[in-house]
């Protein structure tokens, strides 16, 4: 993945505008935040291999970059993106790293179903 | 403490490197005394959050590295009976429990292990191995009482030693340190940051805490209910 290029970005999230594609999305602060730190409340989301179809995608040129996908019934969005790859299998990867290098937001787009 | 002689093991974690960190150590003792050890390891770690920046994966690309870094930490331990139990990361616990248990019951059926190495229910943070912790503790509960394996139990909860006690069971695993880095290092997607860390720490004159590499410490658990 590299690190956001905002007119790349859209490009890639305009062409998988109205299509069936599956999504991945995850936020997360790791399952040891309030291990390490007992003031932390540990909140997250995962959802993978949905299904949906978008008509409108919109990344926001702040940083970090937030995604927001329209779709006809609702809304799918991800805040704190960072990076980003068009992967072998023609999958948008995008990811928020933090400042450690770790994951904290994840947002992909597929034709085709992710792996388990 | 001297190592109880022991027929077969097995050990049951839910993600790799959760084996190098805690029994690395005691797995590679028993294996130079020639014990027969197999590792259930029931995910691929797929949700591991530490992709680094700039990044070296993907959220897509990060189970088959942990595989490969799963397959080298075992040859470091001399584990030669490998599962891979193809559940995912973070989803253990919402699992069906009766599955669980099945699972759990068939490697112990096959195996007939004289000890088992999880992790201690209530104790070890992450809802994924509470989740492995409580199939392997109901599956050995519902055994007839002569035929239960013994538990090493592993507890790491901040309120672990408060509520439970020191562990009753400490291996010195200084023999094998070496092995136990390497496995850890093996594990490197996930160790690297701390090798790194504890590599520095060595160099400004404080050593690598005991903790972790010079003893091994556990609950051993003898269901009698």
């Amino acid at each position: 993945m590299k690190e956001v290029q905002v007119n790349e970005l859209q490009e890639l999230l305009n062409s998988f505008a109205n299509k069936d594609v599956y999504i991945h999305l995850e936020t997360t602060n790791g399952a040891y935040a309030s291990h390490f730190d007992e003031k932390v409340f540990n909140a997250g989301a995962f959802i993978r291999n949905v299904k949906i179809r978008y008509e409108l995608a919109k990344i926001i040129n702040d940083t970090p970059h937030r995604v927001g996908l329209k779709m006809n019934h609702g809304w799918v969005y991800a805040q704190g993106i960072t990076h980003y790859e068009l992967d072998e299998k023609g999958r948008l990867l995008m990811a928020g790293l933090d400042f450690t290098g770790k994951l904290a937001v994840a947002l992909e787009i597929s034709e085709t179903p992710f792996s388990y | 403490m001297s190592l109880q002689p022991q027929r077969q093991i097995l050990v049951v974690f839910p993600h790799p490197d959760d084996e190098a960190f805690s029994s690395a150590g005691t797995i590679r003792l028993y294996r130079n005394m020639g014990v027969p050890v197999t590792y259930a390891c029931l995910t691929l770690g797929e949700m591991g959050r530490n992709l680094g920046n700039p990044p070296f994966a993907t959220r897509e690309s990060l189970p088959e590295i942990r595989r490969q870094e799963l397959i080298a930490a075992c040859k470091e331990m001399g584990i030669e009976d490998l599962r891979m139990m193809g559940l995912r990361d973070k989803t253990v616990e919402f699992e069906d429990d009766e599955k669980m248990v099945s699972l759990v019951k068939s490697l112990i059926d096959e195996l007939n292990p004289s000890l088992i190495i999880t992790f201690l229910p209530g104790y070890s943070v992450h809802p994924d191995h509470e989740a492995t912790a409580r199939a392997v503790f109901e599956t050995v509960r519902r055994m007839p009482k002569e035929n239960r394996p013994t538990i090493y139990a592993v507890g790491f909860a901040n309120n672990t030693i408060a509520d439970k006690g020191e562990p009753t069971i400490q291996i010195d695993v200084s023999s094998v340190k070496l092995d136990k880095l390497k496995a850890l290092q093996a594990h490197a997607s996930q160790t690297a940051w701390m090798i790194e860390e504890n590599t520095k720490r060595t160099d400004e004159g404080q050593p690598m805490s005991d903790s972790w590499l010079h003893y091994e410490r556990f609950y051993e658990v003898n269901l009698e209910d």
